[in-house]
């Protein structure tokens, strides 16, 4: 019987750190070390490895189906819940071994921040988005989860053009208003790592501007890993990138490095035709 | 024939179609409304039937009836229910007893209702010994919806968008939690849709309740206590009591209305609860 365990999800009364202590010094270091993960027989991406230094901002590009998304899930783990899917290697978040058995998915999920291809508001209220995470983790106490609503929405700079339309639905806002509520969402949990899945993919060019803003601000307090299909802001906001690319079916990592190693000098083709344009 | 022309032709086979699928309704509907409403008043809805139910009205029925539902119901619901959150939420998809159970459960949904009229008689009245009464009558019709409610409360919880869960998850949110203040309310039109099926199907049965509640005119005092539903008195009026055809006809005008009636409250329970769940909370 495949169950997935219902321990993992059980609540705890845990108060979360409050927000001025996000420093530098928090974030930690995401090593990726020979990492595949497969759909049953199928392999999404295979031996990839690369290293996020503290409070950098990477970015992974690469063609479409070539595992970006894959890979950036199994950081956090949401590849446990896909039947039939399997991931080896070694991830390490700090510390804290991704995938040993003893690590618990509450503690390595409330370190990640996640915000996906599409945005992915809950179905409540505006404030209610952001509070009933916090409310699931044990913060009780209203006048801190208001304060908590405003100085996230704040962060991403939606507060004033939601302030009074908190109780009405998030599914109102429009599609960069939830993106960002997305990533207020998540900030609001105090993550130390960000997993970004090509955050500004469902937006146009002004609310893209906006969110790369926003990203641009959140370097130095968060290790933050971006999947990105645009390489202008690739090379715009990262600090180092990835390539991935297909072969053989396979998805798997070119090379890694800082941001001038890749744009400027690369000596590998694959990488040097994809970003000047002319495959992907 | 150009585009317009060719549209043209559609919209009225379209709608030559629905008249189609309307006509009979409309026949039957008229036809019941020729022969009961002479007899359709409130004195037919407060007194006990008399004669066999050729004079009198229908009032021990309607109790019968209301209690027979909601015994069906109250177990139906909550296990339907649960079975469905236990099926969609804690059981991986392609799992081999996830469908191991929901081919079951098909061939559960096909079984015909007589089958469950024996079972129930069997296990319920004789086994349990809760004899004829509206409880075995209840239990044994919460078994015959009971693979609909489950089936069509998957199917809703299945529609609930896959991005609310996963970001669930990325954000460590416990499953029950989740469940109450998201998937449930998202998915409560739906379950709705289901539950007013299955109490049509309640309310239209006979062959079940035949075996298990009985068939006596008397008002039942108690659950434990023999009782007909409506429409094992309207089946009884057309084949066993001549002369009671616009009596028969009345009491079917009634369980419509009365379908009509459960249909609407449940939607609208239904939405009204899902609104107050995902609206803000103070
Ligand atoms: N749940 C799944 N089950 C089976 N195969 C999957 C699943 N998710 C992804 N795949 C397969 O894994 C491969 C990589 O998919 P993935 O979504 O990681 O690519 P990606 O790089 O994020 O693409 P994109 O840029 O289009 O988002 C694809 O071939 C895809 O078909
Ligand atoms: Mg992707």
């Amino acid at each position: 019987m495949s169950l997935t365990s219902p321990s993992t999800f059980s609540a705890s009364a845990e108060v979360l750190p409050a927000h001025d202590q996000v420093v530098q010094s928090r974030a930690p270091v995401v090593s990726i070390d020979q990492v595949s993960v497969f759909y049953g027989d199928q392999c999404a991406i295979q031996r990839a490895s690369l290293t996020v230094q503290p409070g950098q901002l990477m970015a992974l590009v690469g063609p479409s189906g070539c595992g970006k998304t894959s890979l950036l899930h199994s950081i956090n783990r949401l590849t446990d819940s896909v039947a039939g899917c399997r991931v080896t290697g070694e991830t390490r978040v700090g510390e804290l071994a991704v995938n040993a058995p003893a690590t618990s998915l509450r503690e390595l999920r409330t370190r990640i921040g996640m915000v996906f291809q599409q945005p992915n508001p809950f179905p409540l209220s505006v404030a209610d988005n952001i509070r009933f995470p916090l409310k699931e983790h044990g913060l009780r106490n209203k006048q801190a989860l208001n304060q908590r609503v405003e100085q996230n929405l704040r962060a991403v700079g939606l507060w004033d053009e939601v302030k009074d339309r908190l109780q009405q639905s998030a599914l109102s806002l429009s599609g960069g208003q939830q993106q960002r509520l997305c990533l207020a969402r998540a900030l609001a949990m105090e993550p130390e790592v960000l997993l970004l899945d090509e955050p500004c993919s469902a937006l146009d060019p002004v609310a893209t501007e906006t969110i790369e803003q926003l990203i641009r601000s959140l370097k130095g307090h968060y290790t933050v890993l971006m999947v990105t299909h645009n390489l202008a802001q690739a090379r715009r906001i990262a600090d180092a990138v990835t390539v991935c690319w297909v072969d053989e079916g396979c998805g798997c990592v070119v090379e890694t490095g800082s941001r001038e190693a890749i744009f400027v000098n690369s000596s590998n083709p694959v990488t040097r035709a994809y970003c000047s344009g002319e495959k992907g | 024939m150009n585009l317009t022309q060719r549209d043209w032709l559609f919209t009225v086979t379209g709608g030559l179609l629905v008249c189609l699928v309307l006509l009979p309704l409309v026949a039957m509907l008229f036809d019941l409304l020729r022969l009961g409403l002479p007899v359709l008043g409130w004195e037919f809805l407060l007194t006990a039937p008399s004669n066999a139910g050729r004079s009198g009205g229908i009032a021990p029925l309607l109790i019968s009836t209301g209690w027979i539902l909601l015994v069906c119901l109250s177990v139906a619901v909550p296990v339907g229910l649960g079975c469905a959150v236990f099926l969609n939420e804690w059981l991986l998809p392609e799992s081999r007893l996830s469908r191991g159970i929901g081919l079951s459960l098909d061939v559960l949904s096909g079984v015909p209702s007589i089958i469950f009229g024996l079972f129930g008689y069997q296990v319920f009245a004789i086994t349990l010994g809760l004899g004829f009464s509206i409880l075995s009558g209840g239990l044994a019709l919460a078994c015959m919806v009971l693979p609909f409610i489950v089936r069509t409360s998957q199917q809703s919880l299945a529609a609930v968008p896959a991005g609310y869960r996963q970001a669930a998850q990325a954000l460590s949110l416990s499953q029950t939690g989740m469940l109450w203040r998201v998937v449930l309310p998202t998915a409560s039109p739906g379950i709705a849709a289901g539950v007013v099926l299955a109490t049509g199907r309640a309310l239209g049965e006979t062959a079940v309740l035949i075996f298990t509640a009985g068939y006596v005119l008397r008002q039942p005092d108690s659950v434990l206590d023999s009782g007909r539903a409506l429409a094992v008195h309207i089946y009884d009026l057309a084949t066993n009591v001549t002369g009671g055809t616009s009596h028969g006809a009345a009491t079917a005008l009634v369980l419509l209305a009365l379908i009509l009636i459960a249909t609407t409250s449940v939607r609208s329970g239904a939405g009204l609860w899902s609104r107050y769940m995902l609206e803000e909370k103070r």
